[in-house]
């Protein structure tokens, strides 16, 4: 068997259509932009006698009419370039990009299915639901969703293992055989060929979305619950507390990003234990924001106090302290009783050899490069955020409802939190989307610098930076990873621009 | 006004020293001293061996005193060996240790020694400020005029079709960071393999082997269209997107303006409403984002310069900070640090300045 074609079986007949309808559209859009510079305008539309309207094509209008027609075909051509590649047996007639979107069935469904029922349904869902009567915010959605419904469903979308190695397939162009691959048990081909290592650089790319999406939207989750839990006392109470948090906000703003990156995430810092006192403030935070949330306002409803927050607040507060210091309470508290009691006795020295060695039963395990890598992230983005509310603060305090709630005696947390954060939200969610496709970027940085990733990782940052040594000859590692990561940021700046356009409607 | 920027100006430096400390602080933690001593001496010395280079060097008084020594508000330090030597901060090697000043800081211009080259880092720095200022020079002279243009043109009829293209544009590049864009350059413009330049030199219209060089290199010594178009273009495309949706907002809500109405009610005609009446008015937003874009440039300087083979100023710093040059990472960061202060404080002034109904007490 040979390697694969680009366009399997269906390029000889869509190959000419696709590329005949790219050149009509350039053409086009050069004689209209020419033909606007020249003054001419679009056709007006002509009142006739009758009370109709009807329209007299002139040059302008065929153009952007040959443009518009143009984009529908190539649209067809790919929605037909994958139902072939789903629908046709055998990978030879698929193509790789038949075989990329064969791969992708599980996508393609679950996108169908999302987009089917929120159109169906889009006048019951609220603001979510009105993003379905934006085209920008659509697509921007649909690209965001592709990712992660690809990061949900890596293990079947992916051909190889991440980190599989088959070392005749170094840098061999996409489509290429794997030999041998019936015998192992392997999918037969690298689609998109393989990296320096002898990789699979499609399996990679889709295992470095299940990295980036988890690890970018927590961070931003985080960097928003520090920002948002210091931004509403500062712009609400003001006075020295606002000053003096304003000024370390600006002090990490005016830290070029990059140099705390490089100060920040080495393996000395880490040693040093420098991520763990960071995690320490920065994660304590949102767990002050959930309790003060709960008791602000159920403070006079001593059961949901008593049988919802403090569990709630308690459960976080075990989940931080394994987390962070990978300490147990319980496991402490049992081992210094039982070595207590069994004071001179060897129980009592095991006991406390065991305490040392034990993992703790809620938390996180998580790696210090890792750790680190989370903790500069939230550092980074938590003063951007807190500015952000902190000016959406000194707006809405002076709003009506605020006065209410103050003439009503609520305390200041409570309208804080309950009467000023959710008319906050609005531009929150929006800057929220957008902050995720920066923490993506900023993610792709640490990767493409190597700082605090494994090596190994699918990272797609780290998988540019691998693929840019041998970037003029082998153009083909590098490039999957890189236009994933422009299409997912793309598709949160579309969102997020799609986001803002409906809720200004309101 | 004066009062203002006597304020700013103190802010600045209270920043200034906050952030050399810190950056201080993180370069002397004890394990990155360490690889300093395993890195300068032995890879294989003992613990015991570590503890005497770092004392023999001073490494191993307390912060804030070395820190006030960097600064040159303490003075340095001296130690006579037991041969009777003395050597000491201020004393070079073949310095007399009599005639040697007693502070020897920042503050006296001195920026010290960087221990992974063995010269003075003010030598080093500046000359590599100089080829980055070249990059950003360009960048700049891409970046601003084609975003101001895209902003204006995106803005002047909201809503229109070309508004639509320009603004999908502009967010597609704020949606591309240098090292993608720096990639896809390459492999379309650079790469000898793919993209257009096989085809260009089969068909004789090149003479090289590709269309643009993929590394800057060449342009350290001689700066060609040819080796540094790509640098350049990468760096302008990621910050021209944000510089033109500001435009872009700025020009459309002055366009829904009063005075806008009025003139064409009077008959001005759409060009001079823009060109004479818009334009103007629509350029004071933009300002204050052009000047805090520059540092959000150098992350991109650094990405580009590790990406072309520049070896500027983002360069440096990262060699730097990958050996652990403390006294050059520090003057790295004074630098950058300088910068970011200095166009907060120009876009403070120059707001103030354009903008006369901003009265600042």
């Amino acid at each position: 068997m040979e390697a694969l074609t680009w366009s399997g079986s269906l390029g000889p007949f869509l190959n000419p259509v696709m590329l005949a309808a790219v050149v009509v559209f350039f053409a086009a859009f050069v004689i209209n932009l020419l033909m606007g510079f020249a003054g001419m305008r679009p056709a007006d539309p002509i009142v006739n006698p009758d009370h109709t309207i009807s329209y007299r094509m002139g040059p302008v209008d065929i153009t952007l009419a040959a443009m518009k027609y143009a984009v529908f075909a190539v649209l067809a051509c790919i929605a037909i370039f994958i139902l072939g590649g789903i629908l046709q047996p055998g990978m030879e007639a698929k193509g790789i990009i038949g075989g990329v979107s064969a791969q992708f069935l599980p996508v393609w469904i679950g996108l169908v299915v999302i987009f089917v029922l929120s159109i169906r349904y889009k006048r019951r869902l609220g603001l979510y639901g009105k993003l379905f009567d934006n085209l920008v915010g659509m697509i921007g959605f649909g690209l965001v969703m592709f990712w992660i419904l690809t990061a949900i469903f890596a293990p079947t979308i992916a051909t190889h293992g991440p980190i599989d190695v088959v070392a005749s397939m170094r840098n061999d162009p996409p489509g290429s055989m794997v030999a041998n691959a019936a015998a192992d048990g392997h999918f037969a081909y690298y689609l998109l060929g393989g990296d320096a290592l002898g990789r699979d650089v499609f399996s990679r790319m889709i295992f470095g979305a299940r990295e980036v999406l988890t690890i970018a939207p927590v961070a931003t989750l985080f960097a928003f619950m520090v920002g948002i839990t210091l931004g509403l006392p500062a712009g609400y109470m003001g006075g020295r507390f606002d000053t003096l948090i304003t000024f370390v906000a600006n002090l990490v703003l005016a830290f070029p990003v990059i140099l705390l990156f490089y100060l920040l995430v080495t393996p000395e810092i880490v040693e040093a234990g420098v991520p763990v006192y960071m995690a320490a403030v920065l994660f304590l935070l949102p767990i002050i924001f959930i309790w003060v949330l709960f008791y602000s306002r159920y403070r006079n409803q001593p059961g949901v106090i008593k049988w919802v927050a403090v569990p709630i607040t308690l459960a976080l507060l075990m989940l931080y302290l394994g987390t962070v210091f990978e300490f147990d309470p319980f496991v402490w508290l049992t081992t210094s009783f039982i070595g207590y009691l069994n004071q001179g006795n060897p129980v009592s020295d095991w006991m406390l050899t065991t305490r040392e060695s034990y993992d703790p039963l809620v938390g996180i395990p998580i790696d210090g490069n890792l750790l680190i890598v989370f903790v500069a992230v939230v550092f980074v983005n938590s003063p951007t955020v807190f500015r952000i509310v902190r000016g959406l603060v000194l707006d809405i305090r002076t709003r009506d409802y605020v006065a209410a709630a103050q003439t009503r005696g609520e305390g200041p947390w409570y309208i804080m939190l309950w009467e000023i954060l959710p008319n906050a939200r609005g531009p929150l969610i929006v800057d929220f989307c957008l902050r995720i496709g920066y923490t993506t970027i900023l993610l792709g940085t640490l990767g493409f610098f190597g700082l605090g990733v494994d090596p190994e990782s699918p990272n797609w940052g780290s998988t540019i930076n691998e693929g840019r040594r041998l970037l003029t000859i082998y153009p083909h590692p590098p490039l999957p990873p890189a236009i994933a990561l422009m299409s997912l940021v793309l598709g949160l700046n579309l969102l997020a621009d799609g986001l803002r356009e409906e809720s200004l409607k309101d | 006004m004066g009062l203002f920027i006597l304020r700013r100006l103190g802010v600045m430096l209270l920043t200034a020293l906050c952030l050399t400390f810190v950056v201080f602080f993180l370069t002397n933690l004890a394990p990155n001293l360490e690889k300093l001593a395993k890195t300068q001496g032995n890879a294989r010395m003992s613990d015991a061996e570590v503890t005497r280079w770092l004392d023999n060097r001073g490494y191993s008084r307390p912060l804030v005193v070395r820190y006030g020594e960097w600064l040159g508000v303490v003075p340095g330090w001296t130690r006579e060996a037991p041969d009777g030597a003395v050597t000491g901060r201020c004393i070079g090697p073949a310095d007399d240790p009599a005639e040697a000043p007693t502070f020897c800081g920042v503050l006296q211009g001195d920026f010290g020694y960087s221990t992974v080259s063995a010269e003075p880092v003010s030598d080093v720095v500046g000359g590599r400020l100089a080829l980055t200022g070249w990059l950003m020079l360009y960048a700049f002279a891409l970046m601003v005029p084609a975003a101001l243009a895209i902003g204006i043109l995106a803005g002047m009829r909201e809503g229109s079709r070309l508004d639509r293209t320009l603004s999908t544009f502009s967010i597609a590049s704020t949606a591309t960071p240098e090292y993608v864009s720096g990639v896809i350059f390459i492999i379309l413009l650079a790469s000898s393999t793919a993209g257009v330049s096989p085809w260009l030199a089969e068909m004789g219209w090149i003479e090289g082997r590709t269309l643009f060089l993929g590394s800057a290199r060449s342009a350290m010594e001689n700066i060609t269209f040819w080796n540094f178009a790509l640098p350049v273009a990468t760096i302008a495309l990621y910050g021209m997107g944000y510089i033109a949706r500001m435009t872009r907002a700025s020009m459309a809500e002055v366009m829904t303006a009063q005075y806008i109405r009025t003139a064409r009610l009077k008959g001005v005609s759409f060009r001079n409403i823009v060109l004479k009446h818009a334009l103007r008015n629509a350029l004071i937003a933009p300002f204050t984002v052009i000047m805090l874009q520059i540092p959000w440039l150098l992350t991109g300087v650094v990405i580009v310069e590790t990406l072309f083979n520049y070896n500027g100023f983002g360069w440096t710093l990262v060699q730097a900070a990958s050996n652990n040059d403390i006294e050059l990472l520090l003057s790295c960061s004074i630098v950058a640090v300088l910068v970011v202060l200095l166009t907060q404080l120009i876009s403070d002034i120059g707001y103030v300045y354009l903008n006369p109904r901003i009265r600042i007490s």
